[in-house]
């Protein structure tokens, strides 16, 4: 940010480069107390602790000692360029920026070349993409750093054309004066250059003069995308970099015992080189279905992982165990609820991978990754390499929803190629990245509501959850080793639960306590991490109470709201989605509300449960209950690009509508029986929502609060509700088929299935 | 080892690989041809999906062998010449009207899923239902569906 040095003044340099060059801090100088989470909790009342402090504030003050700057470089061509430090994996945060730097500097939008950031170990905390925080954390930065070369080359025309500073105009990459003389910023990009580094103060332009911030634009790589040219980690050309997989244990976390047939698949068609590692038996080949056939004749025995023998239901009686008590009943009438979260996988479309190239003295690795200085770290130590000599290029991402906070890909690349001394271009199979690959943990959320009258007395809390693993930190290796010491870690996550969990209504004495146990699984967040549950928990006991006092689903929510904010997203839902309207049995409406990141949601579901539509035919699909309609309105406070913002609050919807009816891991035997899309049932065209209506509100604040995964809880809160409405009975379990098994499960061994054959004639 | 020859794009091509190597690795690890995406390898999530002769099917599943000289395969890569001279086929620039994609990296195969579904309907002499694009089984986990929906309708109107 700069630090406001006076009113939207703000500090930041011209850096000594051939051509004009404008950067600023990344994070603000701080002298705030709050640069540890755990000083930041203990500085912190326990009550509406995310009034005073988010989760988007503690990840901003944890960078204040650092001084990585970010840059805007002025290109001859009058192209300019910047590298983002953060990954996109999806979310938009490329055309964002790009829109940031082409409000400030005047240039247009496709002028501006947005790249990611190789890992900077220097920016500390400061490179992590998470929390939806991106824009949050750079808005003001990257507009500075924008603003000071846009100066620059106002100083450079001026001598050029001749005319004062004040006579000069920059619109669409041009300065032009009075006089009809005009040149363009390519031509200035070498003059405004600056031979020494300095420090200078630019003021940004302001709200009220916006052009390109809050209107809708397209996607900059929309072009790429739609081509087939925009390039993911398996789509790079590196040289030698071979294809490869790796043979993996039947449970989760299993190792290899022995293998009986090593040499015979070194001699199979097309395979290079086969090798134990620490995670399986990993295979190079000239193409990934030959490493597929590799893989599946391996003959390995194994030993046992972390998760031997456990199912849902040993982990439910874990989760049970560690339930810490609701305390003592409250001489006041209450509603209590349980609820239970089935573990959900959070594999994006693009599986795990990575490409890595290690020689003896240095190493280069390209991944989507979301914490590339831990990555950078933890590899090198791996490798035995000090960090600087080990390159670690962020790839666009193929979707991340929590998966690329973690580098698992990147790290047995690397260890894969040191072993066979060869460049390697590693993917998990599919059956890999559901069965071994990360998941969103199993919870269990008890809540109680005191109340007397028509006012809530106070709110207790109980969040349950097998162990998240947090270990990507704040994106810097210190706080992630800090996240893995046992102690730490607890204190890591229950405070990150603290600091995330908002309670957006006027609830008296309220406790809100997370406590984890099992450290056996793979885990991360999946599109937020404690929120969706959370919320989910709360909203359907607010319906409860509603039903004890006499109000429906939005009065109740109405009579509680404490922010002005939050009551205009749930009017607004309410009334474009036409509450309370008459409907036939068997249909109904939900309501729900959803504030997080300094951002607020609301959503307004309708969902068809007859028999009709419940058992409607689909081929390998689960149709089930249908969400007919969703009306949601987000009010992030300042809308940098309403189109993305739009799409980001749609695949939330996407994810919550999944996540309460149709979407979870099923846990047996120390394995999780999903092996692919045709078992796991994230949202499908025949489970979206015919009639889906996004309202972004008009902005309240200077700045832009988090939305990349905003919508989840709301979403999911909402289908809850109506399906509890619908049925005339609430929920308590979700997905709401879980208890139903919907697929043949594949076999663990071989881990992943052959390759079909029948492709001309079944698409 | 055998060598196949089919076409590709409007090309013919002659591969060196074993027969049984799926199209899929072919066109992208021999080929590089990176347009159509992995997904599950088991024809599923449908990623992948190109062209045969015209008709969608997901390269994941068809064995290198199974193809003839003269089979034409399509992917994302070769669209737009099969619609004419544009740069871009016409569900392609509603992809970009509709600004569906967001990681993009399904959206090759949604996008050849589309015209083959929008050629079969027409073939079929009707109208695009909501029952049809119910039926599109290609997985966004982005969570696109309700533009790739417009898209389509878009694109369709234009082809």
């Amino acid at each position: 940010m700069g630090g406001p040095v006076g009113r939207r003044r703000f500090l930041g340099y011209v850096l000594a480069a051939p051509t004009l060059a404008a950067a600023a801090q990344l994070a603000p100088p701080s002298s705030a107390a709050a640069a540890s989470p755990s000083s930041a909790a203990a500085a912190l009342p326990t009550q509406d602790i995310t009034d005073v402090v988010d989760l988007n504030d503690l990840m901003t003050l944890a960078a204040a000692p650092t001084s990585g700057l970010i840059t805007v470089v002025v290109n001859t061509d009058g192209t300019v360029s910047f590298a983002l430090p953060r990954a996109e994996v999806g979310q938009g945060i490329t055309t964002s920026t790009a829109m940031l730097i082409a409000e400030e500097l005047s240039v247009p939008l496709d002028k501006v070349r947005v790249t990611l950031a190789d890992a900077r170990p220097e920016l500390l905390f400061n490179q992590l993409t998470g929390g939806s925080n991106t824009t949050f954390a750079t808005y003001t930065p990257i507009r500075t750093a924008a603003a000071i070369a846009r100066h620059r080359l106002l100083d450079a025309a001026a001598a050029h054309l001749g005319s004062p500073v004040g006579e000069l105009t920059l619109t669409a990459g041009t300065v032009k004066n009075r006089s009809g003389g005009s040149v363009p910023i390519g031509t200035l990009a070498e003059k405004a250059a600056s031979s020494r580094t300095k420090a200078v103060t630019v003021e940004l332009a302001p709200r009220t003069k916006f052009t390109v911030i809050g209107e809708p634009h397209g996607r900059t790589d929309a072009l790429a995308a739609v081509t087939g040219r925009k390039k993911f980690a398996m789509d790079l050309d590196v040289p030698d970099a071979k294809p490869t997989m790796v043979c993996r244990a039947p449970t989760i976390n299993g190792t290899v015992g022995a293998v009986a047939n090593l040499d015979d698949v070194r001699r199979m068609p097309g395979v290079t080189d086969v090798v134990v590692i620490s995670t399986g038996v990993a295979v190079r080949a000239d193409t990934f279905g030959q490493c597929i056939d590799a893989v599946r004749a391996l003959r390995v025995t194994w030993k046992p992982g972390t998760a031997a023998g456990k199912s849902d239901e040993s982990v439910l009686r874990e989760l049970a165990g560690a339930e810490l008590p609701l305390g003592p009943k409250p001489p006041a009438p209450t509603v209590e609820g349980k609820f239970t979260f089935y573990f959900r996988g959070n594999s994006a479309l693009e599986p795990n991978c990575a490409v890595a190239d290690v020689r003896p003295d240095r190493a280069e690795i390209w991944a989507s990754l979301k914490s590339p200085i831990v990555a950078q770290q933890t590899i090198a130590a791996k490798l035995r390499l000090p960090v600087g000599k080990v390159a670690v290029h962020v790839v666009e991402g193929g979707g991340s929803f929590g998966r690329k906070l973690f580098f698992d890909a990147a790290l047995e690349a690397a260890e894969v190629s040191q072993k066979i001394g060869k460049p390697v271009k590693l993917m998990w199979h599919r059956a890999d990245d559901a069965r071994q690959g990360r998941a969103h943990p199993m919870a269990t959320s008890r809540v109680r509501i005191a109340y007397a009258g028509d006012a809530v007395l106070s709110y207790t809390q109980r969040h349950t959850s097998v162990s998240t693993d947090l270990g990507h930190g704040l994106g810097e290796i210190i706080t992630s080793l800090a996240a893995k010491i046992p102690v730490g870690d607890k204190a890591f996550s229950e405070v990150f639960f603290l600091l995330s969990q908002t309670m957006p209504y006027r609830v008296g004495a309220e406790s809100r306590l997370l406590s984890e146990v099992d450290k056996g699984f793979n885990t991360g967040s999946m599109r937020n991490v404690y929120s969706p549950d959370v919320t989910c928990a709360r909203e359907l006991m607010l319906d409860q109470l509603g039903t004890k006092i006499g109000k429906d689903p939005l009065q109740v929510r109405r009579q509680l709201l404490r922010d002005g904010r939050a009551r205009a997203v749930l009017d607004t839902v309410a009334e474009a989605g036409n509450w309370g309207r008459a409907m036939p049995a068997g249909t109904a409406q939900g309501i729900a509300v959803h504030t997080e990141y300094k951002s607020v949601s609301a959503a307004l579901v309708e969902i068809d449960n007859r028999p009709a539509t419940v058992n409607r035919p689909i081929r390998e699909g689960v149709t089930g209950p249908r969400v007919t309609k969703v009306v949601f309105a987000v009010d992030v406070g300042l809308t940098v690009n309403p189109r993305g913002l739009e799409a980001q609050m749609m695949g939330g919807i996407m994810d919550g509508i999944a996540q309460a009816l149709t979407a979870s891991l099923h846990l047996r035997d120390g394995y999780f029986l999903e092996a692919s899309w045709d078992n796991y049932f994230y949202t499908r065209q025949w489970n979206v929502p015919p009639d889906l209506k996004i309202i972004i509100m008009p902005d309240t604040s200077d700045r832009p609060g988090g939305a990349g995964e905003l919508a989840v809880a709301a979403s999911m809160a909402a289908v809850a509700g109506a399906y509890g409405r619908a049925t005339g009975t609430m929920p308590t379990s979700f997905p709401i088929n879980h208890a139903t098994l919907s697929f043949e499960v594949k076999p663990t061994v071989p881990p992943i299935p052959p390759s079909p054959t029948d492709g001309l004639s079944n698409a | 080892m055998p060598e196949h020859t089919f076409r590709v794009n409007g090309k013919q091509v002659t591969v060196d690989v074993p027969d049984d190597v799926r199209l899929l690795w072919v066109l992208r690890d021999v080929l590089g041809l990176t347009g159509p995406k992995y997904g599950c390898g088991i024809n599923v999530c449908k990623a992948c999906t190109s062209h045969v002769n015209g008709k969608a099917v997901n390269p994941c599943a068809i064995p290198v062998k199974d193809l003839e000289p003269a089979d034409e395969v399509t992917t994302i890569e070769g669209l737009p010449a099969t619609a004419g001279d544009d740069p871009l086929h016409p569900m392609q620039q509603a992809w970009i009207d509709h600004d569906v994609a967001q990681c993009g990296y399904c959206q090759p195969g949604q996008i050849m899923a589309a015209v083959a579904l929008v050629k079969r309907v027409a073939a079929d002499g009707r109208e695009i239902t909501e029952a049809d694009l119910d039926g599109i089984r290609n997985i966004c986990r982005c969570g696109t569906y309700p533009r790739i929906r417009a898209a389509i309708r878009t694109g369709a109107a234009k082809m």
